[in-house]
């Protein structure tokens, strides 16, 4: 069976002023693939994910997710569309006025025709799957940094969604949660069966996460394939970077 | 909605705080006009404007009791050698309740609601956009202008006229201690003096221009928060401006307001 495509971005560019961060990039991800983005800081990661859900219109080119073009596309169209994705910020953004509950019920009873007993159902099943039902009570000020990551994944996923966008999901954890993290993130994949694009500068989470690596590098996509082949790789620039990081 | 971005630095010139004041301007206007054009658009979040209502004003309570009764206290206290100079000294409680009623406690109370809760939201919202949970809930199909900002100016625009009545009642009160201080004057004395200077159309004026003074508290609020950006220094700005800007526009309005109900209602 051929593979079914449902993310696609096509010539996409975007400039902020004089500073170009994208210049014409394309790329497919097929059903059921977890693809990394890859890159040193400051070379357009999040701006790429950000273009990709809409938070940004890129200057140029087209967002293809199921098939449908985003860019443009009216708020309620693209909101439809977008209750089918799963978003992962770099800093969790829990809503801190709310507890974990809440934020995980927030998502699902505004998107979502369902009772508050279903609802609270869902939560309680979509925490265990992270290990923390137990933090159903507590405020987003109460938990680590680890801890907080696992609940922005748990209200993520709360409304299984087939498509998942990850912004950096390891940053600001110690090495040994950041494996936790991207384990959790893996199995969760399989579990699932969802479609991922990941944005990370952590080669260990990228190591444990991709199927496909694509390498952003002077606005353009450097480099591309599976990580084995890019670290062996004679290239100067990919040998120095990754000659600076530990592949387990 | 694309809104100007301002230019931040230590050393601005000349023609880049003309593009921050023109650009200003111009955001106030279009993030308003989003405001009335979501306004319609359900879901109404009606507990979410309950909840504001009760965090914005509700708590506003204690600080606008203390100053209106200081400010009746005062005014009376001001005024009354200058009224016994003039041999008007009867006139005393109906001029200053007049005062109070008219200008006195709605601006003041504007004010202070503006300090209070313009800064607040400023600082919440903005601490919200630089920590991404207003893309968090962008990206999660629900609208965040609809759930943040139409609650919380709707909010603002209900609750500033009920502080305000309540000001006018404490700070004609302090007044009223100021006279039993000073002459012993008796409460019914007071009562019927003030009764009978005030009209009716004395309070209409002074009611209305609180819901426009209590929407730009929460339109400067809201538009700095919403628009913030820089990080926690973004979060500090968009706080204290809110609340210059908030003071100034309710001054101008009132400048305004003051014109138009004078040419509606004469004195």
């Amino acid at each position: 069976m051929a593979d079914v495509e449902i993310i696609k971005f096509e010539n996409l560019s975007k400039s902020f002023g004089e500073k170009v961060i994208l210049d014409s990039i394309s790329q497919t991800v097929v059903k059921g693939e977890n693809l990394v983005v890859f890159g040193q800081s400051g070379t357009g990661k999040s701006v790429l994910l950000k273009c990709i859900i809409g938070l940004l219109k890129p200057d140029s080119g087209a967002v293809y997710i199921n098939g449908q073009n985003i860019v443009g596309m009216p708020t309620k169209e693209l909101n439809n569309i977008r209750k089918n994705t799963g978003f992962l910020f770099q800093g969790a953004a829990l809503y801190d006025s709310m507890t974990v509950r809440e934020n995980l019920e927030f998502h699902l009873k505004r998107c979502y025709e369902i009772t508050d007993e279903e609802a609270y159902e869902k939560v309680l099943n979509t925490l265990d799957l992270v290990s923390l039902k137990d933090a159903v009570d507590k405020m987003p000020s109460e938990l680590s940094g680890g801890m907080k990551k696992r609940i922005g994944l748990a209200r993520s996923i709360v409304t299984d969604p087939e498509i998942m966008f990850y912004d950096e999901p390891t940053t600001g954890l110690d090495p040994i949660s950041s494996k936790e993290i991207s384990e959790l993130i893996l199995d969760l994949q399989n579990k699932l069966k969802m479609t991922s694009i990941i944005v990370t500068h952590d080669l260990i989470c990228a190591n444990i996460i991709s199927d496909r690596i694509i390498f952003l590098k002077d606005a353009k996509i450097a480099y591309q394939g599976k990580i084995e082949e890019l670290s062996k790789s004679d290239d100067k620039f990919l040998k120095n970077f990754f000659s600076n990081q530990i592949i387990d | 909605m694309n809104l100007p971005k301002l230019i931040y630095g230590k050393y601005l010139s000349f023609e880049e705080r003309l593009y921050n004041f023109l650009a200003t301007i111009t955001g106030l206007t279009l993030f308003n006009w989003e405001i009335f054009k979501q306004f319609f658009i359900p879901p109404y979040e009606i507990s979410e404007i309950k909840k504001h209502m009760n965090e914005l004003g509700v708590k506003t309570f204690p600080i606008v009791s203390v100053t209106g009764f200081v400010i009746g206290l005062v005014i009376v206290m001001q005024s009354e050698p200058v009224f016994v100079r003039f041999g008007a000294s009867d006139y005393l409680p109906g001029a200053s309740a007049i005062s109070i009623v008219r200008e006195l406690a709605p601006v003041i109370t504007a004010l202070i609601f503006a300090g209070r809760v313009s800064s607040g939201i400023g600082a919440e919202l903005g601490s919200m956009r630089v920590t991404e949970q207003i893309d968090a809930m962008e990206v999660s199909a629900i609208n965040p202008f609809k759930y943040l900002v139409i609650t919380r100016v709707v909010a603002t625009t209900m609750i500033l006229p009920v502080l305000t009545i309540y000001v006018i009642f404490i700070a004609i009160l302090g007044g009223y201690l100021a006279l039993t201080i000073s002459q012993g004057m008796n409460f019914e004395y007071y009562k019927n003096a003030v009764v009978t200077s005030i009209r009716f159309s004395d309070f209409i004026p002074s009611i209305a221009k609180t819901f426009v003074f209590g929407y730009i508290a929460g339109l400067v609020g809201c538009y700095k928060g919403y628009t913030a950006d820089g990080g926690t220094e973004g979060v500090g700005r968009a706080s204290t401006t809110a609340v210059v800007l908030a003071s100034l526009v309710i001054l101008l309005f009132d400048t305004v307001l003051v014109k138009i109900s004078l040419m509606i209602w004469p004195m």
